[in-house]
């Protein structure tokens, strides 16, 4: 009895407030928008019982799907996200694994400073770290000035509100979620190995790649789907560093929300970025479970 | 065999300057005395001084405060109980969909997590102000907590609470007076990090949030969307500071409890 409460109380928080909202996205992307509160049509109609319940749902149809479909913005604004977070993810990779592989490196003392190094900007806000860049890389900003102070331009470049601020933006916030999985992994890994390597006539660069890096491959994996899945939904980066020149869903699903208040057609929306996400989210969760049964 | 090379040495260098610089520029030119961000006029600390003027940011730091402290809080009740039910419980009735819903959330893009929340509270008629947001901030961080406190409850050695229970306490006391002290830094370092999650939040606080509560990131949110701004930059090195000087004491302070640890098991196994 005890048993069954403790497991209660988490699992009926989430189930009402995590998966019950799902459905009711689900839902509501069936309806039509209109001019009433909650602006959607059909409302559920309890009141007229069992009939109210059989309108209701002969009122739901595809509509929004359809629509979707015509509509070449929005297939335009899946494609580049998912460009746009494939590419970052890999920029992401390059740039954080030599990051984690050198904080292996260094010695006992300095690695928890590295790490803490590594944390700290995570615990700053998210909003912030974006904002930074505006100054930066804004027509008269900070890259610009010094750039042309150094006499390496003489036109100001523009990085402002092309995508190029947009992967800069991701790299730059999402790159300790990169760093800490594969520095974990390559933590683990037990010196000798590479000792044994290059007993047996490996170079150093051949034993890293046959040995270092795929024994860091779970860390790897758990890295890029942490930063590919919130990146493709991203709206901060996009809004605040790409402007009108950037495409991507989880601005389009907010303006659509925000400005048109077409509520129907942001769940729409976002039913088939929830479409796109689940295999990533369940291979994820694969490789999380993996790499705990292999700790454990 | 474990050495730095340059390349180590160069990566970690451009690495921590890429990092940390933007940061270091926006601290800066939150001095700057012109009101045209760019140019540097001098030293002024007069934008801290309209900042603490500005009544809107003023009231919405105390909302955003009052969300943060009482999400973070059921978050971690919930998050440790979630955790507890994950590493404890065995097999259950759906418990491959439990431990789905507590990693999905996780890396759920905001926009969904924020539409799907405010489309239930219209549909059950609870009205959009600061409850709404302490119940989504709750939902998504109790997440993170259950994450972080069963990575600690995993590696916790069971016979002890066996032990504590084999001398007659309750299983209530046994998880009050053994498992709860051994898994305390896990459980703080969750509420920490749901305590930041919900100041940091601007996606998911929009959406449900009504007219009555504006919370510091919308506010901040809806002003750098002009550009950037000088008192933005006041706002954000204050903020800066205040992570940094918790993260710095948090991390002395558990260092200080190992070492301690240390000395007492030490002490435990001579004697």
């Amino acid at each position: 009895m005890r048993r069954f409460a403790l497991i209660a109380v988490p699992y009926f928080w989430l189930l009402a407030l995590f998966l019950v909202p799902f459905a009711i996205v689900f839902k509501i992307s069936l309806s039509d928008i209109a001019l009433s509160i909650p602006p959607y049509l059909p409302q559920l109609d309890l009141a007229k019982g069992w009939k109210g319940f059989t309108k209701f749902l002969g009122a739901l149809d595809f509509e929004n799907f359809e629509f979707l479909m015509m509509d070449d913005l929005y297939y335009k604004a899946y494609l580049s996200s998912l460009k746009i977070a494939a590419i970052s993810t890999f920029l992401t990779l390059l740039i954080g694994y030599p990051i984690a592989y050198a904080m292996t490196r260094a010695s006992e003392e300095w690695r928890p400073t590295l790490l803490m190094l590594v944390i700290l900007p995570f615990w700053t806000s998210f909003l912030i770290r974006v904002y930074a860049w505006i100054g930066i890389l804004g027509q008269e900003g900070f890259l610009n000035q010094t750039l042309m102070f150094l006499g390496l331009t003489s036109e100001p470049l523009i990085i402002l509100n092309t995508p190029i601020a947009v992967y800069i933006g991701i790299v730059y916030t999402y790159l300790p979620f990169m760093i800490l999985p594969i520095y974990s992994a390559l933590e683990k890994l037990d010196d000798s190995l590479l000792e044994a390597a290059e007993d047996l006539g490996c170079s150093r660069i051949k034993a890293f790649w046959l040995v270092t890096f795929p024994l860091s491959r779970g860390g790897i994996i758990a890295g890029c789907f942490l930063v590919f899945i919130p990146t493709l939904g991203e709206f901060v980066i996009p809004s605040l560093l790409g402007g009108s020149n950037t495409l991507m869903i989880g601005k389009v699903l907010w303006d659509e929300f925000f400005s048109n208040r077409d509520w129907p057609l942001a769940s729409a929306v976002a039913v088939i970025l929830l479409l796109i996400l689940i295999i990533p989210i369940i291979l994820f969760q694969r490789n999380e479970q993996k790499q705990r049964e292999s700790e454990g | 065999m474990r050495r730095l090379t340059w390349f180590n040495t160069t990566s970690l260098t451009l690495g921590f300057a890429f990092l940390y610089l933007p940061m270091v520029i926006l601290v800066i030119y939150s001095f700057n005395s012109s009101k045209l961000v760019t140019v540097w006029a001098g030293f002024s600390t007069k934008w801290y001084g309209e900042l603490m003027r500005n009544e809107a940011f003023l009231d919405a730091a105390w909302v955003t405060i009052k969300v943060a402290v009482l999400s973070s809080t059921f978050a971690t009740v919930l998050g440790t109980l979630a955790a507890y039910v994950l590493v404890r419980a065995g097999r259950f009735w759906g418990r491959t969909l439990f431990s789905g819903m507590i990693y999905a959330p996780l890396v759920m893009p905001e926009v969904i997590t924020g539409l799907s929340l405010l489309l239930l509270f219209i549909g059950i008629g609870l009205d959009r102000g600061v409850m709404t947001i302490v119940l989504a901030h709750t939902t998504f961080s109790m997440c993170y907590v259950s994450v972080v406190v069963s990575s600690r409850l995993s590696t916790f050695d069971m016979s002890l609470e066996e032990a504590a229970l084999d001398l007659g306490s309750t299983p209530f006391e046994a998880f009050r007076l053994v498992t709860l002290p051994i898994i305390a830094p896990a459980v703080i370092s969750g509420w920490l990090l749901a305590f930041t999650l919900s100041l940091d939040d601007l996606v998911i606080a929009s959406f449900t949030s009504g007219p009555s509560a504006t919370t510091l990131p919308i506010k901040i949110f809806s002003a750098v969307r002009l550009g950037v701004s000088p008192e933005i930059n006041a706002l954000s090195t204050i903020m800066i500071a205040i992570v940094t000087v918790g993260v710095i004491s948090a991390s002395l302070i558990s260092k200080r409890a190992a070492v301690r640890q240390r000395l007492e098991e030490q002490q435990a196994v001579r004697s």
